[in-house]
């Protein structure tokens, strides 16, 4: 109905889509567009290697850590250690010494003796190797006296040898008969000729050992950095013994923990050899041999654990042990229970997360009680009821500066407030929830009103519009409407609770809490301090804990967000 | 304001013309801020019958059918001044309730708006709230009534407990009046029912608003001006928020005094 004027002249000449001018514009638009998209990709594969290298690295560690090696054993169960008081009562069964009952039968099982063989055996065995069969013969104390057959915690080094950490072994046939002098203590080998190839293999070996020493040392010599020579001073001490084997040529080789070690298994038994020559072996007897009869051909072996002795964790006696059991088929991989069922340890076999899952649970039970009643109806009334002045502009400001503050300074008013002023205990989920309710709180609020925002104003004009009370209205049609939206900001929110760290260490949840806390005022620790603590500890086995640890913070994390997506998938309503 | 006000230039004769009006206003004023969108409106709306609000976008006829049911005053910064009473009753009285205002004054939206319930559940809603309903039986035939009323009933009486959104635009339209209309309001408002309906949904729209108007006064804002000519028995006019002429739907079509009026209805501008 307006007048439309043409004016004469107005329209623009007919542009020409032929000319060089036009072509080049459309072919700079294509490049520009192309350009574009391969930025785009570039930074997906960029985004996705560090993904996929982040999570390879930590399943590669972590993986390791849900398996542990146990020993099964038969292990006879005698009074005097199982029940130190002898009176049966479950005091004194529960004081008994199983560890030392479940040593003494390995240690029978080995045939070996003596105070160094205990003590290789306590290395191997756990100091929980005796928790399995404690637990039997309190639940049923007829068992003293009989032979019980009980799976046994191996310690963390062993657990780790197996694991792959420990060293290749090879082994060949002894190609001569060969006669040892004696069944235990020092023993010589005598096969002629038998020994020839490690002979020439081991000299090999201690040459290249002394070249990349010798090596090493002119580069530290050859720095200007006294600290860096002084670093020198200790390789040179390692290299008279390899220089002796390398250069010499005499008939007996003496071997040296900086090249692989030799050993000799024969008879049931095994001998660590420390001198060797073409015909004959001589070494300590590891595992005693069952006779000194002369070997056959064929019947027994010459083994070779090829990582030097120095660069292991394990010895060559405990290799020598665990090889044993193994080889007996009495050691089983598991699944690493105890790993979800108990606490916190020293010893990193006995270690579990289910301590700072609980804690971590009980911490978020009170954020969620906190933060949900209180963010919901802050961002209700700020939403909808507040009126609109300067105080509650200044209260949303505030509360959106909040969202921003460092997680740590939550952790330090938490000290100062709720552990300083009102005395609440320290360590404990209850303080910890209160903490991280101040830190997800804004979240909470600025996505419910977000979500509140989102819901269309028709829903309320028609609830108002049918008689409904403003509060009704809200209540009844807007808030179930922005729901899906306040559950998804709420679980965000927890799972950055869940991940936080930083708080906790203030108010003193980092603590070694052996104990699976019960309640909301007992010490606990969380599960992303737990990694924490175990990443700052020097054993191998927590390194993988660690990372263990950290699959399964990722696990929960994920599964939160599924948890989120599903929520706004299943409620997500049109209209 | 040299132009005399419309109601003074209404046709006694009119069979519909008010004796006993239902809604009165006199000199109501809207501001929105410093902006005034309402310049001394008066009119009277019959008992019964539909009354239609025409005139160009932004004249002020929406703002005025809004000041009925006060659902303005959702808006922070409007202000209404002057009258306006719904059978005697004066609703901007600072002691009435606006909830039990808007029971008595439906509103049907431009957009059909649904509540994303359930249609029985959307039907149930007022009357839940407003107690309407003794017993479930009772409630059953409230809704089961209304839905009657809007003439939806025979189209979804087999699946009441579907999502009232899952409807045609013109279902749900007729589910929003049988909403309004479950809460027995006397006076129901129509802000621009039909615009975002196709033309045979907008037609079952019009047959249902005539069969109401015998129970309902019933007052419709169109942007349509055969719309008004169909549904309405009176007619008002707004331009630039004032009120120009009012009075019977074929007077204002055939014979307008004011020439705005003429202009308008003749497509000279809008």
């Amino acid at each position: 109905m307006t007048d439309v004027s043409v004016l004469p002249g107005s329209h623009p000449t007919r542009r020409d889509l032929t000319s060089e001018d036009a072509r080049a514009r459309v072919r700079r638009r294509y490049r520009s567009e192309a350009r574009f998209r391969w930025y785009g990709i570039a930074a997906l594969v960029v985004t996705t290697i560090f993904l996929v290298t982040l999570i390879a690295d930590i399943l590669i560690k972590g993986l390791p850590a849900f398996t542990q090696h146990s020993l099964s054993i038969d292990v006879p169960v005698t009074a005097e250690m199982a029940d130190p008081e002898g009176n049966r009562s479950e005091q004194s069964l529960r004081s008994g010494d199983y560890t030392g009952l479940v040593r003494n039968a390995v240690k029978a099982e080995l045939g070996v003796d003596g105070r160094v063989a205990t003590g290789h055996i306590s290395k191997i065995l756990s100091t929980g190797a005796g928790d399995a069969l404690r637990r039997a013969v309190v639940a049923d104390p007829s068992l003293i006296g009989q032979t019980v057959k009980t799976t046994a915690l191996l310690s963390d080094d062993a657990d780790l040898y197996y694991k792959g950490v420990g060293t290749v072994i090879e082994r060949a046939d002894g190609a001569a008969a060969a006669k040892p002098s004696d069944v235990k203590g020092e023993i010589t080998v005598t096969a002629p000729g038998a020994f020839a190839a490690e002979v020439a293999s081991l000299r090999e070996r201690a040459a290249t050992t002394l070249k990349e020493l010798e090596a090493q040392i002119a580069l530290y010599d050859g720095s200007s950095d006294q600290a860096v020579r002084d670093r020198a001073t200790p390789l040179k001490e390692q290299l008279p013994p390899l220089q002796a084997i390398a250069a010499n040529a005499a008939a007996e080789l003496p071997l040296d923990p900086h090249i692989s070690s030799f050993l000799v298994a024969i008879n049931g038994g095994i001998v660590k050899v420390s001198k060797l020559s073409g015909d004959v072996a001589t070494g300590t007897a590891l595992i005693p041999l069952k006779t000194a009869d002369a070997a056959a051909a064929g019947t027994w072996q010459r083994v070779t654990y090829v990582t030097p002795e120095a660069d292991r964790k394990v010895d060559d006696s405990k290799v020598a042990f665990l090889d044993r059991v193994q080889t007996d088929g009495n050691v089983s991989r598991g699944l690493n229970t105890l790993f979800f069922t108990s606490g916190d340890s020293r010893e990193p076999e006995m270690a579990g997360i289910r301590g700072a899952l609980v804690g971590s649970i009980l911490t978020l039970a009170v954020t969620l009680a906190l933060c949900l009643p209180i963010g919901v109806m802050a961002a209700i009334y700020l939403e909808e009821f507040a009126s609109k002045n300067w105080f509650t502009d200044l209260i949303e400001i505030n509360i959106n500066n909040l969202a921003a503050v460092p997680s740590i300074v939550f952790g330090l008013l938490g000290l100062a407030v709720f552990l300083n002023f009102f005395g609440l205990p320290r360590s404990a989920p209850v303080v910890g929830g209160l903490v991280l309710a101040l830190l997800v709180l804004p979240t909470i609020i600025i996505a419910s009103r977000a979500a509140l925002r989102a819901v269309p104003p028709s829903i309320k004009e028609a609830a108002l519009g049918v008689g409904a009370s403003h509060q009704q209205a809200i209540f009844h049609h807007v808030l179930p409407l922005a729901m899906p939206g306040i559950m998804t900001g709420t679980i965000i929110g927890m799972a950055h609770a869940l991940g936080e760290t930083a708080p906790l260490l203030m108010i003193g949840m980092v603590a070694f809490i052996v104990d699976i806390p019960g309640g909301f005022t007992d010490s606990a620790t969380a599960l992303p301090v737990q990694i924490y603590l175990w990443s700052d500890l020097p054993e191998a086995a927590f390194k993988q804990k660690t990372a263990a640890a950290i699959i399964v913070l990722l696990m929960v994390l994920f599964v939160m967000n599924g948890l989120a997506i599903w929520l706004r998938k299943r409620f997500e309503r049109r209209w | 304001m040299d132009m005399m006000t419309a109601h003074q230039t209404r046709s006694l004769t009119e069979a519909a013309s008010a004796a006993n009006p239902k809604v009165v206003a006199r000199e109501v004023e809207v501001y929105y801020g410093e902006k005034r969108a309402l310049n001394k409106v008066s009119v009277d709306v019959p008992d019964r019958g539909v009354m239609a609000f025409i005139g160009p976008s932004g004249c002020g006829k929406s703002t005025f059918l809004r000041c009925i049911n006060r659902m303005n005053d959702t808006i922070s910064t409007c202000r209404v001044t002057g009258k306006i009473t719904i059978e005697d009753q004066d609703i901007y009285d600072p002691e009435l309730d606006v909830v039990q205002l808007r029971a008595r004054v439906g509103m049907v939206f431009q957009k059909p708006n649904p509540f994303p319930k359930s249609i029985f559940e959307n039907v149930a809603y007022g009357p839940r709230i407003h107690g309407l309903a003794k017993s479930k039986a009772d409630l059953e035939v409230l809704v089961q009534d209304s839905l009657q009323k809007a003439s939806l009933w025979n189209e979804v009486k087999d699946r009441l407990h579907e999502s009232g959104t899952g409807l045609s635009g013109g279902q749900q339209q007729r589910l929003c009046i049988a909403r309004a209309i479950a809460v027995s309001p006397d006076v129901i408002l129509m802000d621009e029912p039909c615009s975002a309906l196709d033309p045979i949904a907008t037609a079952r729209v019009e047959e249902l608003i005539d069969e109401l108007r015998n129970n309902f006064c019933i007052i419709i804002v169109t942007h349509s001006m055969q719309q008004a000519a169909r549904v309405s028995q009176r007619t008002a006019f707004f331009h630039l928020g004032t009120l120009v002429e009012e009075g019977a739907t074929q007077t204002i079509f055939t014979n307008p005094t004011d020439q705005r009026t003429q202009d308008y209805i003749t497509g000279r501008f809008g």
